[in-house]
């Protein structure tokens, strides 16, 4: 810790991402001597215990008739888990917010319902509090490498346009009332190869508040890079925790070692 | 044990501390209520919260909870969480500016307000969102079995200034230096929320569930 004026105890926060359909965890998370790697209070309870600051839950669900499942879901896991809990997928209007936060969730992230309908975020952050609203943003590079780097919000995964620039788009839901956003860079959401550092540091000094840097995660530097390089408070992560290739524990400790605060467990008593 | 009130006043999300009380105390009754009655009835009272403080104190008085709650406040073990423990003070910036309950001294101030004053940069964003550690500025029967400047779940942009040293009980660092945890008598608040803050947090749950109202801790548990 620096002795400069800057005096500042708090971490920063690594989330496993959990994806769910049906009320079911998938793409195949692994862990030794799991009883049910389905099931996401099992789930939930190992990252929790591995140390992870916080997790975020996204309902991958196509159909609507599905969704009460995950307000199951969500009351299952707030009951044995209390770290903060994230949900997105499939949030549309106030009335599913208020289900999610009812049922345990201490956030929602909000991401097309927010490109159709802006106004929401102003309403629901007011009606709600800012602290629960997330603003996800999916954003793909549009400039050419010899241009200055440019990038648009993108729905569908990826596959459909929106028009709107991603910085701009995060400056003008952080005014809404976003409590956070949570930014995922499309070009490397899952090749392994890390941040989008560019676009990760364009938007985390745009926005006065916290950014969850996410997408491409392989190694341990990657999540270092997100916070020192990309400026993220906090760093999302899905496949390396869940296969297994790194532990929430041994990313604290790769982070630590790099000069990144991290929040480390109590000792057991 | 005993019963706990959980005060409803429309605000945040009372299931998370709801939940967590109930999984600490599990032979204890929890009871999330917006019914001063119960409130009066109840061996020990929580009163959390989140959002605006104007909306809060507002919805205080529009339930008539605010004359229970401050009785509450007065004679039995009470616990303020967050927007909970800010409303005890006397007066908040935010909003204008806002009367509080004024059962504790004190003023809450917004965080860029206190970098300006104290003359430092912005360490990072607001709401300051993350888990910080606490500094246990004097033992209290709620630290039993936590380890000094542990670290709990922080999400607020507003902060309470800080309190004299004999009612600062924890305290944080976000550019400047606040009360984090505040004690008077039968009275504990934290910024942060417990309910959030896993093993700690729930150890501190689980402290206030048997604690006596008093402000010292027995002898034989002393450090």
């Amino acid at each position: 810790m620096s002795s400069a004026p800057q005096r500042s105890g708090l971490t920063r926060r690594i989330i496993p991402c959990l994806d769910v359909d049906r009320g079911r965890v998938v793409k195949g998370v692994k862990f030794v001597d799991i009883r049910d790697a389905g099931d996401p209070v099992e789930v939930a309870r190992r990252y929790d215990a591995a140390g992870a600051d916080e997790l975020t839950f996204l309902d991958i669900t196509a159909s609507s008739d599905d969704r009460e499942t995950m307000v199951h879901v969500v009351e299952a896991v707030a009951g044995e888990v209390f770290i903060p809990l994230t949900v997105g997928g499939g949030i549309r209007v106030a009335a599913d917010i208020r289900r999610m936060l009812n049922a345990g969730a201490d956030k929602v992230a909000i991401n097309t319902a927010a490109i159709h309908n802006p106004e929401l975020v102003r309403e629901v952050s007011e009606r709600f509090g800012s602290q629960c609203i997330v603003v996800a943003i999916d954003a793909k590079r549009v400039s050419g490498a010899d241009k200055p780097p440019r990038w648009e919000v993108f729905t569908h995964g990826g596959r459909r346009g929106t028009g709107l620039d991603a910085v701009e788009w995060a400056v003008r839901m952080a005014d809404h009332g976003a409590g956070e956003i949570l930014l995922t860079s499309m070009d490397r959401d899952g090749t392994k190869e890390g941040f989008d550092i560019a676009l990760t540091r364009a938007v985390s000094d745009a926005v006065p508040v916290p950014v969850i840097a996410s997408g491409g995660v392989g190694t341990l530097q990657h999540l270092v890079d997100g916070v020192l390089q990309g400026g993220a408070d906090a760093v999302l992560a899905a496949s390396i925790f869940h296969f297994g290739t790194f532990t929430v524990a041994e990313a604290k400790d790769y982070m630590a070692a790099k000069g990144v605060p991290v929040r480390r467990l109590q000792e057991a008593r | 044990m005993g019963s706990i009130a959980v005060v409803d006043y429309g605000m945040g999300n009372l299931r998370s501390v709801a939940k967590a009380l109930e999984h600490v105390d599990v032979r204890g009754r929890v009871e999330v209520t917006q019914n001063a009655a119960r409130i009066r009835r109840a061996d020990r009272v929580v009163f959390p919260g989140q959002g605006a403080i104007r909306d809060c104190m507002g919805e205080l008085r529009r339930l008539e909870l605010d004359e229970a709650v401050r009785e509450a406040a007065r004679n039995k073990p009470f616990l303020g969480i967050c927007m909970g423990m800010q409303a005890l003070l006397e007066f908040s910036d935010e909003n204008g500016g806002v009367e509080c309950l004024g059962l504790l001294p004190g003023r809450v101030r917004h965080f860029r307000d206190g970098f300006a004053e104290a003359g430092v940069p912005a360490p990072g964003k607001v709401p300051h969102m993350g888990w910080n550690a606490v500094r246990q500025t004097r033992t209290h029967p709620l630290w039993e079995g936590i380890a000094d400047t542990t670290s709990f779940y922080f999400v607020h942009s507003y902060f309470v200034e800080l309190l004299p040293d004999d009612l600062t009980v924890g305290e944080a660092d976000y550019g400047v230096t606040f009360t984090a945890a505040v004690a008077q008598a039968n009275i504990f608040a934290a910024q942060f929320h417990p309910e959030k803050s896993q093993q700690a947090g729930l150890a501190l749950l689980a402290n206030f569930s048997r604690w006596d109202g008093q402000m010292q801790v027995p002898l034989d548990q002393a450090r």
